[in-house]
Order: C-alpha cells, then structure tokens, then sequence
C-alpha cells in the first residue's frame, strides 16, 4: 500500500498559512507516489478546506466550536484517534508543532524527526532527511525508519511551495469520528492570548535596522550599538539572546517570536543568524554582517559581510561616519 | 512541590566554532568547552524559584557519560537539592524516544509533581519533554515563559507563540513543562558554589535500576539516527570585505551610502 501522508494546516482567520503549500513539496520529497492529506482543525473552517482542495487529493475537516483555538493537549488527543498508525504526519515547525508533535508521535507509535530541512527519498524503509544543528553551523544527515509511521516537522521556507494546482480534492468530515467519545486533553485550558507589549520604538517601521546579537559579549557594550544607529539614523534592533538578558525589551526583538520587520537595510552585529531571527525579516532588505566566526550561518544570507570583532569594528565604523559629518 | 529538572551537557556555542570532522562522522570535539544546555539552565532556575516559594524539592537528572556529572554538580550548586545520573552503555545510541523511556522509569521511581525540560537544545530536537509527557500520560506545555502556582493542583502557564504573544493556559498536575529561556534570569554560580557540592553523593542509576531491558533503549530500539554531519552547500554567500579593519570600514561605509544604509 502507498505511504500515507497527512499535513496538518496551519491557518489564521481563514487564511491559510504560508507552510501548507510547502507541505506539498515537502511530501513530494519524502515519497512522490504517497497519497497526501490536508488535514484542517478549528471553527468554521469551510473555506479554508475549499481553499486547499486545489493542491491536495484529499482534505479531512474537524471542525467543533470547541477547536476554535488550537489546544494541541485536544488536538494530539483527537488526531491519535483518526490518523491510522503507519502514516507519516507533517507539521510546520512553530509554537504549535514544537506542542504537538513529539507527544503524537508516541500515540502513533512512530518515529520523530524534528525540524527537517530537506528530505532525500526513502530506502529500505528508512526515510532520510536533513536536519541542522548549532543554530546551522552544522547540517546532518538522519535516517528515520518509518515502517510504523512519523511524525515530522518542516521548517517553514525550506521546502518551496508547490504551484496551487487543480487536484480536484474531496472534502471529508472526520469531525463526528474525533470527536465520538468526547474532547481529550481537559488537563490543559486554553484561556487566553496576551497580546506582545507595544515598545517605545516601533522597529516594524524602521528603514534602517542596526541589529545586535550575542557576540555583543556585555550589556554596556550596548552603547557602541546605539551610537552606531544614531550615526547612520537607524534604530536599534535585536536578536532573541539580547532580550532574554533582559539587556533590550522585547519589543526590538526581531525573529518569528518576536517582530517581523522590512527594512531597507539590516545590520546583523554578532548575530549567528538562526532561522527563527531570519524569519522574521521581510522585504529582502540589504543586510550586512559583522561577526568575529567566519562560519556564522548569517554570511549565507547577508549581502556583505565582515569577519572582524564587533566590539573593536563598531567603534571604528561610527567615529568614521560621524567624522564626514 | 516535587520537582525533577531533566537537563543535558552540551557544546557551549557561545563559546565555540562548531565545525566538522574529517570523516564527517562527528563534529570537532577536541577543543570543545561544555556546559549545562542554555534552556535546561532557566528551568532549574525557575524550579528553585517555584520550591523556594511552595516549598518542596528539586532534583536535576541527566541521562549520559560520567562526563555529565559535572553538569549536575553545577546545577546542585545553583540551588537543585539532589542530582541523579542515568548512566548504562546501554543507552547509547538512544532516539529521542529511548531518551524519554529511560527518563519515564526513573520518575516511575520517585513521586514528582512537575517534570522541566529545557524547550531544546543546540543538538537536539525539542522532543524528549513531550514524549515523556504523552508516556507517562500527563498534559504537556512547550515554550513556557511565565508559571504560576495556583494550589497543589494546578498551574497558570504562560506560553510563547508568534509575534511575541503569550498563551495562557490552565493546567494540571502532575505535568511535563519545557521551559523557554527567558522566563527568569539564572543565578551565577560561583566557584564557592560548586565546591560546596562537590563532595555529595550522586547517584548513578543504569539499565538494571530502572527495569530497562536493553532493547527497549539504545541504538537497537533508536528508529531515528544520525547518519552523518556536513557543512550545508553555501548559497551565494556574503561578500566578505577584505584588507585591514580600517580598509574594511571605508569600504563599508561606501557600501552603506549607495544602498541607503547612512540617512
């Protein structure tokens, strides 16, 4: 019997997110002959599963008041009752997949890969995938032997999406045979969502974004970051490692937990340059980096780059600027 | 409160260029600085912070090498009362799953209310906290930034999700927590600190103890491994500035200029 594959669709007041498409690729690439699924959960959901019929055969419906926010202690619990076990399930990689995937792959009785960025076909029953490791300093290669199922999460940008094509999909609603028997994870409420605080510079405007990173070393080393951004009249952004030393707030935290910015150009100063910061910059802006490790993955990325220790390189660069002044 | 911290040794990448070996069968381990993994340090932190409140105790428990003690000893001396190491040549070569298994019987030993892994770890997958969670049958909660007790029952957690929103949950316990750094700032821990702890007893607990056949755990029940490493194929890649750093600042500046960078 063909593999089975379900892609679990991440979707947001009825629109359905960037990853779903990439999923279809992504499933391409474990096994072109597999049979794919969307599968949709949440309240109202009947034009997201239309939306998605054009480049999926099939798209399984659950759709209950109750799923209106995605709980994934009730989604894992439904989901174990309705994916048949050996089926490889894809989710994207987010607050949402992190929650739900590794407890589902032991309901399932599967494997677990977390994170893969590239897959490489199947052989003999084992799947072989690309994962990184040290924020992508390193990239390795996993075999997962998927005889009795997966469950995988993508990154989200690493597959291209597929063309929405004319798969000609049939809707079917699962939500009668999820839900038989009453909602699982009652152990953990949903109550609510607190929304970020709004900071005093609104770095999602910002045409110039001066960014520092860990290998700023110390938190009064700041000041050569603000002098910098003060002399090129940008404003001063951040990487996560920054906010959780509580050296900036969270506000000028740039990455897919903190702002999404789209500046014209980006300044990375002692950032490594993980994917979960890069995904929060938008609108291909110029970007130029400036770490002291010659394989920071953020030289992949960057238009230009330089290979110096900020703290010496910042100083010298601002007093430069503000001398043509 | 009861509470076990599960944490790892790990390469320090602040302090580390990470670069492949020759055969690509491992990373350049030679000139590695280790530590206790980044995010496994908010969790002991914060479960301190939580027995210091409630009262109760915390024990950290890592599964690995002799090597791994040190961690432990490190994390007793931040404040954990007691350290357990699980330890068996046996459980090399461990997935994810094997992790959680061995981790599962050594709290089928103890009676713990609250279970904190770190949310990931620069080699890892983020995986162990909720297989753990769904084996031992308890509700999970990944990414947790904020945790407040409200009785003997239950918490209020918040978590982190996109944009820099923060969920906020109601959930029961017994439970399994990852925590996400963040959440509380880790105490400094002094060379004092770590010789106070430096003669107490850890435990070291192998397959045996914990009732763990050997093919249970291991590379022979791993359904997930690491085939090998390499350095990802570059894109275009940066154009890096040459010369001296005073050659690479007037160079830099020009580029700045011309694309808009200097207002």
């Amino acid at each position: 019997m063909a593999l089975q594959i379900f892609a679990y669709i991440l979707h947001k007041d009825g629109i359905i997110d960037d990853t779903a498409l990439e999923m279809v690729a992504a499933a391409a690439k474990i096994d072109a002959s597999a049979s794919v699924t969307a599968v949709v959960v949440g309240c109202n959901t009947d034009a997201v599963c239309s939306s998605l019929t054009a480049s999926f055969k099939e798209v399984w419906k659950i759709d209950n008041e109750a799923l209106s926010y995605p709980n994934a202690e009730v989604v894992r619990g439904l989901l174990a009752r309705v994916i048949p076990k050996g089926s490889v399930v894809l989710f994207a990689v987010d607050p949402f997949g992190m929650d739900i995937g590794p407890g589902l792959s032991i309901r399932l009785d599967g494997a677990y890969v977390a994170d893969a960025v590239d897959f490489e076909g199947v052989e003999g029953g084992n799947l072989k995938a690309v994962r990184q490791e040290y924020s992508g300093q390193v990239s390795t290669h996993v075999l997962c032997d998927i005889a009795g199922g997966a469950v995988i999460t993508i990154r989200p940008g690493a597959f291209k999406a597929a063309e929405a094509g004319s798969a000609g999909g049939t809707i079917t609603d699962k939500t009668a045979d999820a839900i038989a028997g009453g909602l699982p994870g009652g152990a953990r409420r949903y109550i609510e969502v607190v929304q970020a605080e709004v900071g005093d510079v609104d770095i999602t405007k910002s045409e110039i974004l001066v960014s520092v990173g860990r290998g700023i070393g110390e938190q009064e080393n700041i000041e050569i970051i603000r002098e910098l951004a003060k002399a090129v009249g940008g404003d001063v952004s951040c990487s996560r490692p920054i906010v959780d030393a509580k050296w900036l707030e969270k506000s000028r935290q740039v990455g897919t937990s903190g702002q999404t910015v789209k500046p014209k150009v980006y300044m990375a100063l002692g950032i490594s340059g993980s994917f979960q910061h890069l995904g929060g910059i938008k609108g291909s802006p110029f970007m130029v980096a400036v770490n002291k490790n010659p394989k920071a993955p953020i030289f992949q990325v960057a238009e230009i780059g330089v290979v110096e220790d900020l703290l010496e390189f910042v100083p010298m660069l601002t007093e430069k600027i503000n001398d043509m002044k | 409160m009861e509470i076990l911290v599960c944490v790892k040794r790990v390469p320090d990448t602040a302090e580390n260029e990470i670069s492949v070996n020759n055969s690509g069968s491992d990373i350049e381990r030679g000139d590695l600085v280790y530590s206790v993994n980044e995010w496994d340090n908010y969790a002991v932190e914060e479960a301190i912070q939580i027995r210091d409140k409630v009262g109760g105790s915390v024990t950290v428990v890592s599964v690995g090498d002799a090597d791994s003690e040190e961690v432990l000893r490190r994390e007793m001396a931040m404040g954990a009362d007691k350290g357990i190491l699980l330890s068996d040549g046996a459980f090399a070569g461990s997935d994810g799953k094997g992790l959680a298994a061995i981790l599962k019987s050594e709290i089928a030993k103890g009676k713990y209310d609250l279970v904190f892994t770190g949310a990931q770890a620069d080699d890892g997958a983020g995986q162990v906290g909720g297989m753990l969670a769904a084996m031992l049958d308890w509700p999970y909660a990944s990414l947790v930034n904020r945790i407040e007790v409200i009785d003997d029952k239950k918490l209020k957690i918040g978590r982190e999700i996109a944009g820099g929103n923060q969920e906020i949950n109601e959930i029961d316990l017994p439970c399994v927590l990852s925590i996400q750094t963040g959440i509380n700032e880790p105490r400094y821990v002094g060379i004092r600190g770590i010789r106070k702890v430096a003669s107490v007893e850890i435990p070291v607990h192998g397959a045996s103890e914990l009732g763990l056949s050997a093919d249970s755990v291991g590379k022979a029940a791993a359904k997930v491994s690491r085939v090998d490493y390499f350095v990802p194929a570059l894109g275009k890649g940066a154009e890096l500035l040459e010369g001296s750093i005073e050659e690479k600042v007037d160079k830099l500046i020009e580029i700045l200029k011309s694309k808009g960078g200097i207002k």
